[in-house]
């Protein structure tokens, strides 16, 4: 995160994704998708049950994050990232078909990284609790599926500049790991 | 042999007036709602000065670049939720409203616990919080945070005091209570406690702020742990023995090296506040609950 952040756009590419590496400094701009615990379930059941997604997930970043409502004037509320381990179950099936990126907080499952080795994904680390900040980041919102999920929907957003980082890498890199690992006594 | 009828208690429902106590305060309940519905927003938009403060003081001595940049970024979002008059963060949390109700108060107007919830479901609707309380199983959302989780305590006088505590999830999830034997003793406590920061990582939002509460019975070690979390930052402990036990931990909870958001660093918590209860000879009931960054609560006396 001190060095020169690397900036990059969305849609990423298995070649991007395979060069990134743990600890890089990130600064991430274009489209995201949005869904959390409902939102994946719903996902995931559809895939298993050989039915099509309502949007395409290919080469596409799913940010983990249940934004509060837009005050007037603005397009999002606070909209900082959500916990990820709750998304270890259903991640491995999205990223073999075709999902690129993810953005939350907090360490992955080894089936997870295992699943991103394989298929080329990477998972970035955006800073827990500072939502009113990332919020000035996101330039458009809008529902694309299940409107009825409420914060849970699935939304797509256009972002500028989100600072993040890579925690884990599709090499076995988790900063996760030897980022404490530095610093413990 | 017959069971004698057991003779009625007589409840009045207005003092008479030669028995009123002179002190007796009355509150209209409609005055408890505005109140929460303004303590909600409050809470969830402005972070406290001793939370800055610690926050500052982390940063100052982080070791880790990774982690000074995040804190920066902690601190700065402070300035933005204000300025903005948007959360701190998206999640802001299950209502949780401490009541301290003098025993000469008395309410008018309705239900207590009622204009409580109403208070709530105005402030996450008016502030634009997420509404993010559902049926456990359905997991069907009621649509406007409520209930509340709501802990009465009747103290002496006719003041009513107010705490809400809106209670991230992030955090919550990496809560936990478990039941010692004697023979365990305060250092399984210990153990007990750095485990469960260890094995939360970077889930909760580090740096943290750890709720201790050892002792009293299974709900009640976690009532006290909770409401250690609403110490202000920065307090010593005024008995000496857990003042000890706070400083023991945070050293040990540190030299776990989490850091900031779990990337790495020194400042894996901001403090840790223990709580105790006096408890029964079979047991060391002890729970830690764990609060995010975003440590907030707002209070007011009415």
């Amino acid at each position: 995160m001190t060095d020169q952040p690397r900036c990059i756009t969305t849609p990423l590419d298995e070649e991007l994704v395979r060069n990134l590496r743990a600890g890089q400094a990130i600064v991430l701009s274009g489209t995201l998708l949005t869904g959390r615990d409902a939102a994946h379930r719903r996902m995931v059941d559809l895939l298993n049950a050989g039915k099509p997604l309502p949007f395409s997930i290919a080469d596409e970043v799913i940010y983990y994050v249940g934004p509060t409502p837009a005050p007037p004037g603005r397009v999002i509320g606070a909209a900082g990232p959500t916990t990820a381990y709750r998304m270890d179950a259903f991640a491995p099936l999205l990223i073999e078909h075709g999902l690129r990126g993810m953005i939350g907080k907090g360490q992955r499952s080894e089936t997870v990284k295992q699943a991103m080795a394989k298929w080329g994904a990477v998972y970035f680390s955006a800073v827990g609790g500072i939502g009113a900040l990332i919020s000035r980041c996101i330039k458009e919102a809008s529902v694309i599926a299940w409107e009825d999920l409420g914060t849970e929907a699935v939304r797509r957003l256009v972002v500028e500049d989100l600072p993040l980082v890579v925690a884990t890498d599709c090499h076995g890199g988790d900063l996760y790991v030897t980022g404490p690992a530095q610093y413990k006594r | 042999m017959p069971i004698k009828p057991v003779k009625a208690f007589r409840t009045t429902s207005a003092p008479q007036k030669s028995g009123r106590n002179p002190e007796m305060k009355t509150i209209q309940v409609e005055h408890v709602t505005s109140a929460v519905r303004r303590l909600c927003i409050d809470a969830c938009t402005i972070l406290g000065d001793d939370v800055v403060k610690a926050l500052e003081q982390a940063r100052a001595n982080e070791e880790s670049p990774v982690g000074r940049e995040i804190l920066g970024r902690i601190i700065e979002n402070a300035t933005v939720a204000k300025a903005d008059k948007i959360p701190l963060c998206q999640d802001t949390g299950m209502a949780v409203v401490f009541l301290e109700i003098g025993q000469d108060v008395c309410f008018e107007g309705g239900s207590l616990i009622e204009a409580v919830h109403e208070g709530v479901r105005r402030g996450y609707e008016d502030g634009y919080l997420r509404k993010s309380v559902l049926h456990p199983i359905t997991r069907v959302n009621t649509g406007d945070n409520t209930p509340a989780v709501i802990h009465t305590e009747i103290v002496s006088g006719n003041g009513l005091k107010i705490t809400v505590a809106p209670k991230g999830f992030g955090s919550e999830n990496m809560s936990r209570a478990t039941m010692f034997p004697p023979s365990a003793g305060i250092e399984a406590v210990k153990e007990f406690v750095v485990q469960r920061v260890r094995e939360s990582g970077g889930n909760p939002c580090p740096p943290i702020v750890v709720g201790v509460g050892i002792g009293g019975t299974f709900e009640k070690a976690a009532l006290i742990a909770k409401k250690a979390l609403l110490r202000p930052l920065g307090t010593v402990n005024p008995d000496p023995m857990l003042a000890d036990l706070e400083r023991e931990l945070l050293e040990r909870i540190n030299n776990l090296g989490l850091g900031p958001m779990g990337l790495g660093g020194r400042s894996t918590a901001l403090a840790v506040h223990v709580n105790t209860y006096h408890t029964h000879i079979a047991s060391i009931p002890c729970a830690v609950n764990i609060q995010c960054h975003s440590c907030r609560h707002a209070e007011v006396e009415l």
